[in-house]
């Protein structure tokens, strides 16, 4: 099988400094990649530059000939200058007919909106809408950076089930961003998380598992002084003679909540 | 027909509010109005130069605010304060502007006529330069609508889908290098901005969509154009501020009807 999207190596430098290194990964056709990582691991900025938005500094990013792909971005905000309905905002940048935009409406959930200002709409409607944008091109990949962000849980369950359907309709791959553990266990087929290099990667349960995850994101007894260390780039020298209290300042039983947005 | 100076004075302006509406309805979505101001203060640097040179005014108008419109465009791309870097710019280049011209030796330059424009004495070969920028600025414009208006809304989401907003972006400086050009005869350099913008913001109150909102600040444009050629006649005010004026109650009356609704 051929990897519709592929990277190899990949570095990535904002501002002169290195945020992504050595990214090596492959999306194959039909399956759903997470990319897990607290703030600041890159998350966003790995799928821009797979994306082709940000440049690679080096390695290389291979995609099958011809693909199609379907983003949907992790923040729009739509100046309120600029008047946009739902529909308009579908035929960009390419006309699509009004039956189709009324079809697609429907499938993601929010016929009513297609009339409606963008920046009338709740979170979950504009999500959605963004979702249908994305859709409508008939990607074969749909890549989606934190497509829940600003939603309520039931909001965010619901649009997790509405992508694993698009999966099972259409057959579209799917990459998306995430930090949210929870959701990301039950819907993906692989995970990767990332820490600015791929820590570890594998379906969800080897993934929950490993160490590398485990640091990570604080689960267990040692989690705050695991995310510590993590946070100094694997400086694992252990000269604790200081304090710490600044980066211990969570109780080790609340570490869930260390992967805020 | 044409030689009416009324006439001439009518076509010019309109034809300058056919471009204006449409552009100015980019500056502002992209908030860009001191881009506006930067590029068109630069325009009376073009005009020293020009006359310094004997180059008609059209092309140094044209020459220098380009350059004014990529300098601008390019310190933007490379990340600087950028409400600080157009304020610098585009008061010294007014400034530049206003000190090149002094050292001008013919005392025949009528700085006012650069300033606020000299509508009612535009001649036949001025009007064929302000519509043949105005069409080649509507021209591109309607050529790059759907890019322009994908990468104006965001654009990453632009460049997923394959199109490059460097490139959109150059498009817009181009075009609005050549709406300064033109505008200066009309309206002067002092008040091209605001024939960019009031239309414009005028428009967004009474539209539902970005097409309707162009069309209508061209509209609105034209109609105040006509309605501050009629003051100017009337009252013997000088048109270019009279054709500001009129577009700037117009936007009032728009902007408090809007709040009554709401």
């Amino acid at each position: 099988m051929t990897a519709l999207l592929s990277s190899d190596r990949l570095c990535v430098h904002l501002g002169g400094q290195e945020v992504l290194h050595d990214i090596t990964l492959q999306v194959q056709p039909g399956e759903i990649v997470t990319i897990l990582g607290p703030n600041g691991s890159g998350k966003s900025t790995l799928l821009r530059a797979l994306l082709g938005i940000v440049p690679a500094w080096r390695g290389q990013i291979r995609r099958a000939p011809g693909l199609k792909i379907g983003y949907v971005p992790q923040k729009l905000h739509i100046d309120r200058t600029m008047p946009m309905t739902a529909r308009r905002f579908l035929s960009l940048p390419t006309r699509q007919s009004r039956a189709a935009t009324d079809a697609m409406l429907a499938r993601v959930g929010v016929p009513e909106v297609a009339e409606r200002p963008m920046t009338g709409l709740s979170g979950g409607q504009f999500q959605r809408v963004l979702l249908a944008r994305a859709l409508l091109t008939e990607p074969e990949l749909l890549v989606l950076d934190e497509p829940t962000q600003g939603l309520d849980q039931p909001g965010e369950a619901a649009f997790y089930r509405l992508i694993e359907e698009v999966r099972r309709d259409t057959g579209a791959a799917i990459l998306m961003v995430s930090h949210d553990l929870h959701v990301v266990m039950s819907a993906s087929d692989r995970v990767i998380c990332l820490n600015g290099h791929i820590c570890c990667e594998g379906t969800p349960r080897v993934v929950s598992n490993a160490p590398e995850y485990r640091a990570l994101f604080g689960l267990g007894t040692q989690g705050a002084l695991a995310l510590y260390q993590h946070s100094h780039d694997h400086d694992h020298t252990h000269d604790h003679g200081h304090d710490h209290s600044h980066d211990h300042s969570h109780d080790p039983e609340h570490n869930h909540e260390h992967d805020h947005a | 027909m044409l030689d009416d100076f009324l006439t001439r004075a009518a076509l010019a302006g309109i034809g300058t509010a056919l471009a204006a509406g449409p552009l100015g309805s980019f500056v502002v979505w992209r908030r860009m109005a001191y881009f506006g101001d930067a590029t068109s203060h630069a325009a009376i640097l073009g005009v020293a130069l020009a006359l310094a040179t004997d180059l008609p005014i059209g092309l140094g108008t044209l020459a220098v605010a380009l350059g004014m419109a990529v300098t601008v465009a390019t310190l933007a791309a490379r990340g600087w304060a950028m409400d600080t870097t157009l304020g610098v710019l585009a008061h010294s280049a007014l400034a530049f502007g206003l000190v090149a011209v002094s050292f001008v030796p013919d005392a025949r330059v009528d700085l006012e006529a650069y300033l606020f424009g000299d509508i009612l004495a535009v001649s036949r070969a001025d009007l064929a330069f302000i519509w043949g920028g105005a069409v080649l600025v509507c021209g591109l414009l309607v050529w790059r609508w759907s890019a322009l208006l994908t990468a104006t809304l965001n654009e990453d989401l632009a460049a997923a889908s394959g199109l490059n907003p460097d490139r959109e972006r150059l498009v817009l400086t181009i075009a609005l290098a050549l709406t300064v050009a033109v505008a200066l005869k009309v309206v002067g350099a002092l008040l091209i901005a605001a024939m960019l913008i009031i239309p414009a913001a005028t428009a967004r109150g009474l539209s539902r969509s970005p097409e309707s909102m162009a069309a209508l600040a061209a509209l609105i444009g034209c109609a105040a154009v006509l309605g501050g050629l009629q003051l100017s006649l009337s009252y013997d005010t000088p048109a270019g501020p009279s054709i500001v004026a009129i577009a700037a109650v117009g936007f009032t009356l728009v902007a408090s009807f809007g709040r009554m609704r709401r």
